[in-house]
């Protein structure tokens, strides 16, 4: 199940250096941009909403609700296909976006849309984490 | 400027084998597009345009270079499987400006023998996107569309039996083709028993994965007139992405809701007035997702439109993929655009297999869809008539 997901390692490209390290500290961060405000998604150094070129990072709260799932039961990707069934989601993060993810510490089949969620830091070891996502019980409701 | 009537569908081809060991690509291409001229009742050396997707070589480089090819007009654009359908919009809007006669456009690609290059076509850097999504066992395309599949049925109440109703009219077509990959009848049962790869998508939610390939000639109006064989009368198109909105995606909507409108608009005609439609059909949900936002239904409604035999052909209301589609026929290259304009010239000039044959049908829609519904895809609609339509 879950936890033994692979951690592959993300490859770095310019403009996401500091995001990366960041997970390796545990912490989320989005890209805002500084003109019209609205948190990017995925991080880049230029604002999709208003075209702007003036954007910096700042930390999400980390917490979210699933906007979409999927059980994954057959794979060929290389680590994952030993770890079925296992869960790719978007989850909605409380900042806006929707972030492709997986959701972790929970059965596959009690993953519900609405169902909140919060971070977790799963550790490459090469200076990175991934991102992944668990039930929140400190959340209430959700649905 | 209207493309309406300024160009026509000469040639088809599409090519018969599923299975290619022992060909290259450019083969392949080479071979459907001797195929189509064939049809049209052309050659090569009429030929002044050229269309391809991303994946054929350099460009239409290569391509141009192996069939030996004279032209004075190019176009690669790479959509995904939407590619073809953009062709031929494309190809219709040189004619219309005079910029070439006889447009070639050739798909071809050999999933089922070759191994696939990860749809990156090896041009070097990881797309954006890919970097965020590329980590967490997304397994092919059936992921995404998984994706949007759970949310439609979240926000719609669509269903599982709902969406095997289309692998059901599919195959329903399929039996009565020759060349189909699946040639089986399929119940909604079958469906729903055949092994779960992503939920709620099952194994026979998705589409055949086939080598092969297609082609089709986009002709000007004079040359059209010259030739013995029945064309096809391009009367509209329209195209769009739809991209992941800066992360604010709604996977319940498709790139269609832009290019249908665009392709009726300028071909002139009303949803009452299609006779046939090939709806892209890399899974079940694709084509209850496009039906909806094509405008054949309202939105959330798609599940329960395709129900009583809505896709039937000869007899329901809105017959589809009558080759039996992607889902049963045929994806060649794992792209089904240039497959759905193919059926929908045959059922035009009248020469679908008469089992499934559309009674005079005089007006058809083909839509292509590319890339990921569940990210970010490209979406182009045709609209065809009949020559005098």
């Amino acid at each position: 199940m879950s936890s033994t997901l692979p951690t592959p390692v993300p490859a770095v490209s310019p403009g996401t250096e500091e995001f990366w390290a960041a997970t390796a500290e545990g912490k989320l961060l989005l890209r805002r941009c500084d003109d019209c405000g609205t948190p990017i998604w995925y991080p880049r150094p230029f604002c999709p909403a208003c075209g702007s070129l003036n954007t910096s990072w700042f930390e999400a709260s980390g917490r979210g609700t699933v906007y979409t799932f999927t059980v994954v039961h057959r794979s060929g990707v290389p680590g994952y296909r030993d770890a079925l069934p296992y869960v790719v989601a978007y989850v909605e993060l409380d900042e806006g976006p929707r972030v492709m993810t997986n959701i972790v510490d929970c059965e596959p089949d009690q993953v519900k849309v609405g169902m909140p969620v919060r971070v977790v830091f799963q550790d490459t070891g090469k200076g990175s984490a991934l991102y992944r996502f668990q039930p929140d019980p400190s959340a209430g409701g959700g649905g | 400027m209207s493309i309406r009537g300024k160009a026509f569908i000469a040639g088809i081809y599409e090519h018969p084998l599923r299975e290619i060991p022992d060909r290259s690509n450019s083969q392949i291409h080479a071979e459907v597009a001797a195929g189509a001229l064939a049809d049209a009742g052309l050659s090569f050396s009429d030929v002044d345009a050229y269309f391809c997707d991303g994946s054929a070589g350099f460009g239409p480089l290569s391509n141009a270079d192996y069939m030996g090819l004279r032209l004075t007009h190019i176009d690669s654009t790479e959509t995904g499987g939407s590619s073809y359908v953009v062709h031929v919009g494309h190809a219709a809007e040189a004619i219309a400006a005079g910029k070439c006669q006889v447009a070639l456009v050739t798909l071809a690609g050999r999933p089922r023998s070759a191994a696939m290059g990860g749809g990156r076509g090896g041009f070097g850097d990881p797309t954006p996107d890919a970097l965020f999504e590329g980590l967490w066992g997304m397994s092919g395309a059936v992921t995404g569309y998984a994706l949007a599949a759970t949310r439609h049925m979240h926000e719609f109440g669509t269903t599982s039996e709902q969406m095997a109703e289309v692998k059901v009219a599919a195959s329903l077509h399929a039996q009565h083709n020759p060349n189909a990959f699946l040639r089986e009848p399929f119940t909604v049962e079958q469906v729903l028993d055949s092994p779960m790869i992503c939920s709620p998508l099952h194994r026979d939610d998705c589409c055949v994965v086939t080598d092969g390939g297609g082609a089709v000639v986009v002709v000007s109006p004079e040359v059209a007139r010259g030739l013995n064989r029945t064309s096809a009368k391009v009367l509209g198109h329209g195209e769009a992405i739809k991209h992941a909105e800066n992360g604010r995606l709604d996977l319940t909507y498709t790139g269609a809701v832009v290019s249908g409108p665009r392709a009726f608009e300028e071909a002139g005609v009303s949803h009452a007035d299609i006779d046939y439609v090939s709806i892209y059909d890399s899974f079940t949900i694709t084509v209850i997702e496009t039906l909806e936002d094509l405008g054949f239904c309202e939105k959330g409604t798609g599940g329960r439109f395709v129900l009583d035999g809505t896709l039937v052909a000869p007899n329901g209301r809105l017959p589809f993929n009558t080759d039996g589609g992607g889902l049963c026929n045929n994806h060649p290259a794992n792209r089904g655009g240039m497959t759905k304009v193919i059926e929908a010239v045959r059922q035009l000039r009248g020469e679908a297999h008469p089992a499934v044959q559309v009674p005079n049908c005089t007006i058809a829609l083909a839509h292509g869809t590319g890339g990921s519904i569940g990210a970010r895809m490209g979406s182009s609609t045709l609209i065809m008539g009949t020559e005098d339509a």
